[in-house]
């Protein structure tokens, strides 16, 4: 069931792609805030995995001292604007939140940091401190939220700091990869502005790092070197018939979708393949998108998929149809894509079984893979002694997040596998003190 | 059946909820509407010398999402002519012949006594208030609170009123005063048919943090305000039950000010002697519409204890208010958590730990956040219970067999109480606390 009419204006685009977690005002925040009980030791604090200190930073909105809010979430998360709308919240802090055991609806966590984060951006109140120099520099491979939050950190430290970005906009997946109804490009290069404004690190835009000999030439003039290069494009599934036009991976959908708006194509049937939380939002986006039928097809059960429930309901609020235990055997179609051949799945002693007995086409004009995006394997094999797990993932120390190559560290979907905002912006921050321990040891 | 209906020394209403003399009684088109509202009685705006008022009146306390959880105000008496005013009892005397019409009143000399209560007896008026306490700018002048700090000035004013009076005289109290027996009792001595209290409590109730001005800001300027709303009423109960267990002043009928706003609070105030209750801040904060909670809850609470009149239930709280040396020592009761309730924000273990006796303990799994009472240190100070957000969550349990009673004033009769600073029965001799430097772990 189409439930959005196809956008033809960016005034259209934004109605269908209405900000799940609006801006608070003032009074809603208050208002919000006053509900905390500020538990002791709270659980809060402990489930957000940045440990942002939340019942303080709501009690200072509260006692309508916003700025020094902000300053208590940007001391534990760089990313926190972004955060406060982009973090799946309720299996995190707001998860944890003890008015969930009482039936009471948990304290709106996300959204108050947001409000706090977002009012000292736009005050553009200027509350950090870069270090005293130690003369010491640092490169950063990746603009993304792992980058940024080591190229934060880092600046306070003392150190100079150079981001060696690939695309042309900074933040990574948080601007390209992510839902246009969870944050808006503008929200999220803002913080960054604001960010860099005030810690003054250099972005190098369209300046990918592919070569053996870019790498040697950091190596040689930076002290260390932090690898934040998330994952690459979406993987190929080996199908027949995947190279039809029209056959697209989510990762680029998306991206388009984000920097296109209203102006990305999506034709009326849409067949999305995948259960993880990029393939509901893929989904969810098409339907949003106008798209007429848009179907969610996962080759397990619906209890299986990766993706958390809330976003699976999103998908389906936004009128998804969903087809599960049927995997993908094929596209057809003559030169463009005309429709999937599926074939249903079992669970045979406990083995995912494809039934070639029971096999059927589902007519579309357009399929997104969102099966999982490639590791960035060729280039790690650029990087001497780099250690990479067996699902090509860099190995690091949990605490100093160095690698097995001592100059280099890591963060983020790099180390694994894809994971949150919020993750990436913690490893980053960590990554950068880990640096600092072993630069000035 | 239920008779909500009062005779309070002479003056008849058809219930004990009275407007107190304030903003909400300035003129008659308000009081007819607060008697159609269901307002038994009003004292009106207090009459005098008409005053000239400042701009930019009243000042509030807001408690996190509660407002004006305290009030004040730098408001003088009626501003209006006092003939308009008397036009004005007249007709609502005619509107209203079986409702209260109480003039309150404020002028300096005898003479002007004795005229001002002609002209309200004139007008119609059932009662005559006086106004003794207001602490803001009449009390400059020497009148309001000058008065009611002084019981020999107040005494000599309420005998010129009763030479004058023919119809039932309030007194109204001030509580700017360490010892509220003295005025009480001078206004007794006075001849006094009757008492009213409190009026508004001197305060400051805020600072602006960029002109430095205390609220209400006059240009820049302000001064003391008189305190009311529901921050008062633990204040006002406290000096009601001061005169209601006196044995002279407790032959006049009291009418109870200070905080009231609910159902709920005119059955303290009664239980507490009062015979009628004046309101004022709920009436600024919500209108008169409030009455209509006032009179069900207390039509339900006298149903529920079959009271046929408020004179059933009138000051019997007022024996079980004694003196601190005549409570019972051998009374014990013991905090329990229902840990089914019990959501895990551990304010109670912190409140304790930090606030009280070291008496909850935590679990050792951090992820079981049930406390536990350690029942050898706990006091029964219901603190734990008063911080918990959780209804009957925790409950204060008797632990004494009831058996055992003394008294600190027997155990000083039996010369059985501590004398020297080190002495061995002291009551917290032997209790458990911790290591001092059990603190720095």
């Amino acid at each position: 069931m189409a439930e959005y009419k196809k956008p033809t204006s960016e005034k259209e685009f934004q109605k269908n792609f209405k900000q799940k977690k609006p801006l608070m005002n003032a009074t809603e925040a208050y208002y919000e805030a006053s509900r905390c009980l500020f538990c002791y030791d709270a659980p809060c604090i402990q489930a957000c995995p940045t440990h942002i200190d939340i019942p303080l930073f709501i009690k200072q909105i509260h006692t309508d001292n916003v700025t020094g809010s902000a300053k208590t979430i940007f001391d534990a998360n760089w990313i926190g604007n972004a955060c406060g709308v982009v973090c799946p919240t309720g299996v995190l802090c707001e998860g944890a939140c003890v008015y969930n055991h009482q039936d009471v609806p948990p304290i709106q966590i996300g959204r108050l940091q947001n409000y706090a984060t977002n009012t000292t951006i736009e005050a553009q109140k200027d509350i950090f401190k870069i270090g005293k120099s130690n003369g010491k520099k640092i490169a950063i491979i990746g603009a993304g939220p792992a980058g940024i939050a080591c190229a934060c950190e880092a600046r306070t430290l003392g150190y100079e700091v150079d981001i060696f970005e690939a695309k042309d906009k900074p933040s990574g997946l948080t601007v390209h990869g992510i839902a246009p109804y969870k944050i808006t490009n503008e929200e999220v290069l803002k913080e960054i502005k604001y960010l860099q404004d005030q810690l003054k690190f250099d972005i190098k835009y369209n300046s990918a790092i592919t070569s053996k000999e870019q790498l040697q030439k950091i190596e040689k003039e930076y002290d260390a070197i932090f690898l934040g290069v998330g994952l690459g494009k979406t993987a190929t599934l080996s199908l027949e018939g995947e190279d039809k036009k029209g056959v697209v991976g989510a990762v680029e959908f998306i991206e388009e979708l984000r920097m296109k708006h209203h102006k990305t194509n999506v034709p009326k049937k849409v067949v999305v393949i995948g259960g993880g939380n990029t393939a509901m939002d893929a989904a969810s986006e098409a339907a949003r998108m106008g798209a007429r039928k848009t179907v969610l097809a996962y080759r397990r059960s619906k209890e299986e998929m990766g993706a958390y429930g809330f976003e699976y309901d999103l998908a389906i609020s936004a009128g998804v149809d969903s087809l599960f235990n049927a995997t993908p055997i094929a596209i057809v179609g003559n030169g463009k894509v005309e429709g999937v051949k599926f074939a249903k799945t079992e669970i045979i002693e406990g083995k995912l079984q494809t039934n070639m007995n029971n096999v059927f086409i589902v007519r579309c004009d357009m399929v997104i893979k969102a099966t999982g995006q490639a590791k960035q394997g060729s280039f790690y094999q650029l990087i001497d002694d780099l250690e990479i797990d067996t699902k090509t993932r860099i190995v690091v120390n949990e605490e100093t997040f160095q690698t097995s190559n001592k100059k280099y560290f890591a963060g983020g979907d790099a180390i694994n596998g894809g994971a949150e905002v919020v993750n990436a912006a913690y490893d980053g921050k960590m990554a950068a003190q880990g640096i600092n321990q072993w630069l000035l040891k | 059946m239920i008779d909500l209906s009062v005779n309070f020394a002479g003056i008849k209403a058809p219930n004990p909820f009275w407007l107190a003399s304030a903003p909400p009684t300035n003129s008659g088109y308000q009081i007819m509407k607060a008697f159609e509202a269901g307002w038994g009685g009003a004292v009106w705006k207090t009459l005098g010398v008409p005053v000239v008022n400042v701009s930019s009146r009243y000042g509030s306390v807001n408690y996190r999402n509660t407002r004006m959880m305290g009030f004040n105000n730098i408001e003088l008496i009626t501003d209006r002519p006092l003939a308009d005013n008397l036009r004005e009892i007249e007709e609502v005397k005619k509107y209203f012949p079986d409702h209260a019409v109480i003039a309150s009143l404020m002028v300096e000399s005898k003479k002007e006594w004795h005229q001002i209560i002609k002209d309200v007896e004139n007008a119609g008026a059932d009662g005559i208030e006086l106004n003794f306490g207001c602490p803001h700018g009449m009390c400059e002048r020497g009148m309001g609170s000058a008065v009611g700090q002084e019981p020999e000035v107040l005494k000599t004013i309420v005998e010129w009123v009763k030479e004058a009076a023919t119809i039932p005289v309030i007194t109204k109290l001030s509580p700017n005063i360490s010892h509220i027996v003295d005025p009480g009792l001078a206004a007794v001595q006075g001849g006094t048919d009757s008492i009213s209290l409190i009026n508004t409590i001197k305060s400051i109730v805020g600072i602006d943090l960029d002109s430095y001005a205390p609220y209400p800001i006059v240009d820049g300027k302000s001064t003391n305000g008189g305190y009311c709303g529901p921050a008062v009423k633990p204040i006002a109960m406290n000096m009601l039950k001061d005169l209601a267990q006196h044995p002279e002043i407790s032959k006049v009928p009291i009418s109870g000010i200070g905080g009231i706003e609910t159902w709920r609070d005119v059955v303290e105030f009664i239980l507490l002697g009062a015979t009628s209750v004046q309101v004022c801040t709920a009436v600024m904060h919500y209108g008169f519409g409030i009455v209509r909670e006032m009179e069900t809850g207390l039509r339900q609470f006298m149903e529920e204890k079959n009271y046929k009149t408020i004179y059933d239930f009138a000051g019997k709280a007022l024996p079980n208010i004694t003196e601190w040396k005549h409570l019972n020592l051998k009374h014990k009761v013991v905090a329990e958590i229902n840990a089914d309730k019990c959501i895990g924000c551990d304010l109670c273990y912190i409140a304790c730990d930090d606030g009280a006796h070291q008496a909850i303990s935590l679990p050792k799994e951090a992820e079981n956040r049930i406390p536990s009472i350690i029942e050898e240190n706990c006091v029964g100070c219901n603190l734990c219970a008063l911080v918990c957000p959780v209804e009957d969550c925790i409950t204060m349990v008797k632990k004494d067999d009831g058996t055992e009673h003394i008294t600190w004033h027997e155990r000083t009769m039996n010369n059985d109480v501590p004398t020297t600073f080190d002495d061995d029965r002291a009551g917290g001799k032997g209790h458990f606390v911790p290591k001092p430097t059990d603190a720095l772990k």
